[in-house]
């Protein structure tokens, strides 16, 4: 399994599409299970909105082999009525829905319906619900409260389901055999640096396994921007419109210096976070569609091979 | 943008008639910079203003003094006229703090306060950080003494988490399980007693039996207090919809941003709340009125040559730019007559007060710009 967490704002979705794909690209059956609704996945791979129930989401086949995509979303209350209901509670599950209690059952034990979640998804791996089961965790600093949420309800509920069910899922979390966290940043000052709070309490606190950062929307280099316009105009033959020499230099100079701030940052976050990291590139596009998912899909499993060489 | 189209005049006004200006929308947008920038603003134009913030990156924290949660507002030093207050939500001990003033005796307060349950409430029930915000608003507007209160809203996944967060803690109280549990203190009949005795066994079960003597013993605990506390939160939400209190909506051109800030923006005007400005941080810069496909096929002509490259990234931006323009099409229209402040992709981030007033330039252009 792979969680794939990191602020609000940095692509988190597109992340967790572009892993998927890239694992179907390399033949593995992917499931993306979602925690919180109207991410727009479904709309990356051009498909209508899904939820609990489970949806393939890109076909594999084809020419290259590849493996489905599927995706479904949980919630803590379908999860905790599959729970209750499967392990012969159903009296027990209808009796909490019908006082509304799990409001007050979740404030007594924070953390409950993170753990149902995650139980939920303890579940799904364990049955082998794919070859890999993406995870789009909850954004900005839920993450670690979500990711928590074993450790802390194993010191507030010390019998029962709950208790029985944290267990489990912190043996899963801390085993990187298992269970690993990809972590999304941007190539910006403050997203580097929450990314580097967050990859250590990461791993202090839940003991989880960091696999590599994913650095999203790298502008790609193109050369030949630090020239003179109209020299190059010149040097091409080429008849340039009045101000378009303004507009082409303002531009160019616009792009090589976000590069560079963006390359700082770079290695900054090289310097102070000892992981891999891969480089997904910027998309400029009128729109996100599959075909981007799956360059960055192609993107992805490049900097996975460097790494591999490395 | 031409600065004619600029409607930022409005801005100012915002900052300049109304009482309180809560700045909202996701997370990661600049909601905590431009909340800075429009305070700032304030002093500059010699009111007393104070800035509440929810999570500021450190180096804008440290910039503004807030390095500890202190929860009482601190004046921060600067070339303005007026005065400028800063101050970082601690949801926890402003909480205390109303649980003090409601409680009815130093004993009751230090019963609840020591409560397990009651600290799992101040610390993770969902919209606790939402109520105590606007708490801790209603308290500097009602008691601070400033012209102008800003506030930056936690980032919420729901839209509307902020101002029904104050409804939220006496719905709680008003949860049956309460009233079952309250049941042997107010005579009502033994059956009901008995039901909530099978119930609790029920949750016992599944959750542990400390958990629900925590929980039982809070809300014995907190008897006598709710009515103090739905008078409070009947009040904060007065304030809230009251015409004196502006709502900014801060996004970023981005497709799922902007997705969100209209659901707010909708969200908003079933309350009756309309946004009085829309932000947008992060705008790319548009460098021509040319077609970004027009750019593209000269790209394509050139390309191999140093000028193709030129034409490639130019229009690569021409097609960033017109794609955020698409996205915020809608949501201006939304908030119309909401005026559209851009501000632009900066160089840095903002840390200090330099990358405010670069805001602030943006924001609110010179008065007297020719």
């Amino acid at each position: 399994m792979l969680i794939v967490a990191g602020k609000g704002g940095v692509g988190k979705t597109t992340v967790s599409a572009a892993v998927a794909r890239a694992a179907a690209m390399a033949g593995l059956s992917t499931l993306i299970v979602e925690v919180e609704g109207k991410s727009g996945l479904a709309g990356l791979f051009h498909q209508p909105p899904f939820d609990y129930e489970e949806v393939v989401l890109a076909h594999g086949g084809g020419p290259n082999g590849s493996a489905d995509v599927r995706a479904r979303t949980l919630t803590p209350d379908d999860a905790l009525m599959e729970y209750l209901e499967t392990h012969g509670l159903s009296r027990i599950s209808r009796r909490l829905a019908s006082a509304g209690a799990m409001d007050v059952v979740a404030t007594a034990a924070p953390g409950i319906k993170d753990i149902l979640i995650l139980g939920k998804v303890k579940q799904l791996e364990r049955g082998k619900a794919a070859d890999l089961i993406v995870l789009d965790a909850p954004a900005a600093g839920h993450a670690i409260t979500f990711l928590r949420s074993a450790r802390a309800l194993l010191d507030a509920v010390h019998v029962g389901p709950i208790n029985t069910q944290a267990k489990d899922v912190l043996e899963m979390l801390t085993d990187p055999e298992r269970c690993q966290v990809v972590l999304v940043t941007l190539p910006e000052e403050t997203p580097v640096n929450e990314l580097v709070e967050t990859a250590y309490s990461l791993e202090d606190e839940v003991g989880i396994m960091l696999g590599p950062v994913v650095m999203n929307g790298l502008y790609h280099s193109l050369e030949g921007l630090d020239r003179d316009p109209d020299e190059a105009a010149k040097e091409a033959g080429a008849f340039l419109h009045p101000g378009e020499a303004n507009a082409l230099r303002s531009a160019a100079q616009f792009r090589l210096k976000r590069s560079a701030l963006q390359h700082e940052q770079l290695e900054r976050l090289a310097e102070r976070l000892p992981l891999p990291q891969i480089c997904l590139p910027y998309v400029f596009s009128a729109d996100l569609g599959p075909q981007h998912v799956d360059e960055l899909a192609g993107a992805f499993n490049a900097g996975i091979d460097d790494l591999v060489e490395v | 943008m031409s600065p004619a189209d600029s409607t930022a005049g409005d801005l100012r006004s915002i900052v300049t008639n109304n009482q309180i200006v809560v700045c909202t929308g996701s997370g990661g947008v600049g909601k905590t910079t431009t909340a800075a920038v429009l305070a700032l603003e304030a002093a500059r134009l010699g009111m007393r203003a104070c800035v509440v913030t929810i999570d500021p990156a450190k180096r804008l924290a440290n910039a503004m003094g807030l390095e500890g949660l202190t929860n009482t507002a601190s004046k921060v030093d600067g070339a303005w006229s007026g005065e400028l207050w800063a101050l970082m939500l601690d949801t926890k001990s402003t909480f205390d703090d109303l649980v003090a003033k409601h409680a009815e005796s130093e004993e009751q307060a230090r019963n609840i306060l020591s409560n397990r349950f009651y600290r799992n409430i101040s610390g993770a029930l969902s919209g606790t950080q939402e109520y105590m915000a606007m708490e801790k608003l209603y308290e500097l507007h009602e008691e601070g003494g400033y012209d102008v209160v800003v506030v930056d809203t936690p980032p919420t996944r729901n839209a509307l988490d902020f101002l029904e967060a104050p409804r939220r803690l006496t719905r709680f109280l008003d949860h049956r399980l309460y009233r079952v549990l309250m049941a042997p203190t107010r005579g009502i009949v033994k059956a009901v007693n008995v039901a909530a005795q099978a119930f609790l066994r029920t949750v016992s079960k599944v959750v542990g039996g400390d958990v629900v003597r925590d929980a039982v013993t809070f809300f014995q605990a907190f008897d006598g207090m709710e009515q103090g506390f739905r008078d409070r939160a009947a009040e904060v939400l007065d304030l809230l919809s009251h015409e004196s209190t502006a709502f900014v909506l801060v996004t970023a051109p981005r497709r799922d941003v902007v997705e969100e800030a209209s659901f707010f923006a909708e969200k908003l005007g079933e309350a009756n709340i309309p946004v009085r400005a829309l932000v947008v941080n992060r705008m790319h810069p548009r460098f021509s009125d040319a077609s970004p496909g027009a750019m593209a096929e000269r790209a394509k002509t050139l390309h191999g040559t140093d000028l193709g490259a030129m034409y490639a990234n130019l229009a690569d931006f021409l097609t960033v730019a017109s794609r955020e323009e698409t996205h915020l099409a809608g949501l201006a229209e939304r908030v119309a007559p909401a005026p559209v402040v851009r501000v632009p992709f900066l160089d840095t981030d903002v840390h200090d007060f330099d990358g405010l007033a670069a805001v602030g330039r943006h924001l609110f252009p010179p008065l007297q710009a020719a």
